[in-house]
């Protein structure tokens, strides 16, 4: 399968900052790729090079085949941006904003005015269109950015945190609108904070620290080097029996505090693990006084990343 | 399948020149929405126009001697140039937010031309500009101007002060996209279009200021663009018996003048704002 981005050693320093030092991304084909990382990693400055807004002090770019440096304009006409700030015309109304991002996307008028309608309803905005942006709230700025993103169909995607700030129901509508255009061939790079977003929607993750990939994988690959979910449970008092009740449900060792009440194991699956596990324990008479999933948040998979590359070099 | 994706792009079209005509539309029609919009931001060219006629014609006009006319003849197309000057104004501001907000960005991932973001802004100025010609020119009848010549002159004196307005913009554009918010965009300009409009025949006769004033009012191109007004109209225009020689040839200056600020400032905006949004 053809990428349909590629990126080769690209960096770039803003003053005394190194924001990007030497990524190498590669996006195939009707694929997502998520790009995790904390605040500050580099994520959108990676973004804004693929999306021709940033020149890159060394290293070099393809999106699309075209070259984002010497054929910016071949680039642009293939991408669509949801960038982390809105980008919208505040003054304007949620449907001329669209209708005029069509129209720059050299869209007839008549055909951008019905794909606006069309992404306007599929993003719960139609009560609002005809409202200045101005008044929207930041969700709703979000929504707007993300249809402006998709007017032109463009065959490739860059989302730039494009959940960050929306209740759950509209995420899960988002999440489902990428889905359905990537079935249909549409190559994405998202950025996100968020592991469960990555996990949800993309195919492979690359994780930014400080400028630099220090994972890149699938979500199952990751989760395996960050340890995945975790099951936590406390007990009324220390019950020995305890171990050999939750022993089918986890994987891998089962760690107790040294009061014995407080156990912890690596799961796998987590959909209905918790009833299971109460269920279970009840039924051996053993007093459950706490007991959750904990996911690995991004904080884990940064430890634990950062931990392998120090246990790496102390290898070398 | 990745084979029809990638065939696109052409499918969409190039940026030709219908491309980029469409594009300054585009551009043009946003900042017209906007005003319309905002309406209270256009005070300087609705509201400001008709205070000054009336303040200049009734207040300071009962003072000021005009050989050959009234004062009403006399102040008009200074006042019409006085508040286009002030009002070009509206263009760095309008740039500078523009520029303050992520929209720019926007226009940068699409594959639009580049500089229609300018003449856009450009060209919607320059129809504000004409409301506010058409507001002064309303309002001066009513206050008792009269021009004393055929429809051509009359309008030939509007274009050419419309051309200067236009030329105008692209200087302010180039302050707009220097100044780093639109507070700071708007005091750079009073600083520079005050003394402009003021220092001037707009208001006042020339030949009563001290001499190195003077010298630099007869040079304005205020003055000369004002001039060409009053000699177009046929309205009173103490400046032609001044002997400096933009005093002499107000039509033509006045259109070397706008045209020589559009051959530099243009150009300078446009690698302002590429300079401006690529980092």
């Amino acid at each position: 399968m053809a990428n349909m981005i590629e990126a080769r050693g690209l960096t770039k320093r803003f003053g005394e900052t190194q924001a990007l030092a030497g990524i190498d991304l590669n996006v195939p084909a009707g694929t997502i790729l998520g790009l995790l990382g904390p605040n500050g990693a580099g994520k959108s400055t990676a973004l804004r090079i693929m999306t021709t807004l940033t020149i890159p002090d060394s290293g070099s770019c393809l999106v699309g085949g075209f070259d984002v440096l010497h054929e910016a304009a071949a680039v642009r006409r293939t991408i669509g941006v949801a960038a982390q700030d809105a980008t919208l015309d505040e003054l304007l109304t949620g449907r001329e904003n669209l209708v005029m991002v069509g129209e720059l996307g050299r869209m007839r008028r008549s055909a951008a005015k019905n794909r606006a309608e069309a992404l306007l309803v599929e993003f719960d905005l139609t009560e609002a269109a005809d409202r200045v942006v101005k008044g929207y709230s930041g969700g709703m700025k979000r929504r707007l950015d993300l249809a402006a993103s998709m007017m032109t169909r463009p065959p490739i995607l860059f989302l730039d945190e494009p959940t960050t700030g929306l209740d759950p129901v509209s995420r899960n509508r988002v999440w489902a609108i990428v889905r359905e255009l990537v079935s249909e061939g549409v190559t994405v790079l998202l950025t996100t904070q968020y592991l469960e977003e990555a996990d949800q929607l993309a195919d492979r993750v690359a994780v930014i620290d400080r400028g630099r990939v220090i994972a890149d994988g699938t979500p199952a690959e990751l989760k395996r080097v960050t340890g995945g979910a975790q099951l936590e449970v406390t007990l009324s008092q220390a019950d020995t029996r305890s171990r050999h009740v939750l022993a089918p449900m986890v994987e891998g060792e089962i760690i107790a505090s040294s009061d014995g009440r407080h156990l912890r194991a690596p799961v796998s699956e987590t959909r209905g693990l918790v009833t299971r596990a109460v269920r279970a324990l009840d039924e051996a008479n053993i007093d459950v006084e706490d007991i959750a999933v904990h996911q690995p948040s991004l904080d884990d998979v940064f430890l634990r990343l950062t931990d392998k590359k120090l246990t790496q070099k102390d290898a070398a | 399948m990745s084979q029809s994706v990638i065939s696109a792009p052409s499918a969409r079209g190039g940026s030709s020149t219908g491309g980029a005509i469409k594009d300054v539309w585009v551009m043009t029609k946003r900042n017209l929405r906007h005003i319309a919009r905002e309406p209270l931001q256009m005070s300087d060219v609705t509201i400001q126009p008709v205070l000054f006629t009336l303040l200049f014609v009734y207040v300071f006009g009962s003072g000021i001697p005009i050989p050959g006319g009234s004062y009403a003849d006399f102040v008009l197309a200074g006042l019409l140039l006085m508040n286009l000057t002030t009002s070009s104004m509206g263009t760095a501001v309008g740039l500078t937010t523009d520029l303050s907000t992520g929209v720019v960005d926007r226009f940068r991932t699409m594959p639009m031309w580049g500089p229609a973001v300018l003449i856009g802004r450009s060209i919607s100025d320059v129809l504000t500009s004409m409301m506010c010609a058409l507001i002064v020119a309303v309002t001066g009848l009513a206050v008792g101007w009269r021009p004393d010549a055929g429809p051509a002159p009359i309008l030939a004196g509007f274009a050419i002060a419309l051309l200067f307005a236009y030329a105008m913009a692209w200087l302010c554009g180039c302050v707009g996209l220097v100044a780093k918010s639109a507070e700071t965009a708007q005091s750079v300009g009073f600083l520079v279009l005050f003394p402009l409009a003021f220092v001037s025949n707009a208001l006042v006769p020339t030949h009563g200021m001290p001499g190195v004033v003077q010298v630099i009012a007869d040079w304005n191109p205020v003055s000369a663009v004002t001039a060409a007004c009053r000699q177009l109209w046929h309205n009173p225009n103490p400046s032609a018996t001044s002997s400096a020689w933009p005093m002499q040839h107000p039509v033509v200056i006045s259109i070397v003048y706008s045209l020589a600020l559009i051959a530099i400032c243009a150009p300078i905006a446009s690698v302002l704002y590429k300079r401006r949004t690529t980092s």
